[in-house]
């Protein structure tokens, strides 16, 4: 799973079958600082996320499961909204494995 | 299978039904000595790793599921599985 923001609504009324009533959102995908690191994608939707949430989403076959009928050409779905996000600072650590200073 | 290091976690609230009680981690690659190694992503916890432990990661649906023992009709690809203790 990575992380992305939604950018904005994908509308397409003609299209596979499978894909009827489902919502299509444009993700911007980003890294653990929300620094934009690909070209938007679009997902789908089943939890409801709006322009501008922070997300996270799945790709592969595997997101194609969040919607009853599996033999859909879905490959990014968008699994959750982000209300905290946490990330220790980086540091480069010179011994392997040290234990590292973990600021609260 | 993915050598990681556990950079931090996620809350969320609203998400797919099925992940309503798993804990998001956000892994980092990492290298042999432990420096970092290509863009971080995200896993699901199946063994309560902390903040910086070495762990492995999955990142295929099938063993996804096995490690976590979902029904099929769960989207979940990347699980964290293990904690690494020392590589040499």
């Amino acid at each position: 799973m990575k992380f992305g923001k939604i950018i904005g609504n994908v509308v397409s009324t003609v299209k596979v079958e499978s894909f009827e009533g489902s919502r299509l959102l444009l993700i911007q995908p980003l890294d653990e600082n929300y620094e934009t690191v690909a070209l938007p994608i679009v997902g789908i939707d089943t939890i409801k996320a709006g322009v501008g949430d922070f997300i996270y989403y799945e790709i592969s076959r595997e997101a194609s499961r969040v919607i009853e009928n599996t033999m859909n050409p879905c490959d990014v779905a968008v699994m959750g909204i982000i209300d905290k996000k946490y990330v220790a600072e980086k540091q480069v650590i010179s011994k392997p494995h040290a234990v590292q200073k973990v600021k609260k | 299978m993915i050598l990681g290091k556990i950079i931090g976690n996620v809350v969320s609230t609203a998400k797919v039904k099925g992940y309503e009680s798993k804990i998001i981690l956000i892994v980092q690659p990492i290298d042999k000595v432990g420096t970092a190694i290509g863009k971080s992503f995200l896993a699901i916890d199946a063994i309560q790793a902390g903040v910086g432990d070495t762990v492995l990661v999955v990142e295929e649906g099938g063993s996804a599921r096995a490690v976590l023992n979902e029904p099929d009709s769960l989207t979940v690809k990347t699980v964290v599985f293990a904690i690494v203790d020392m590589i040499s």
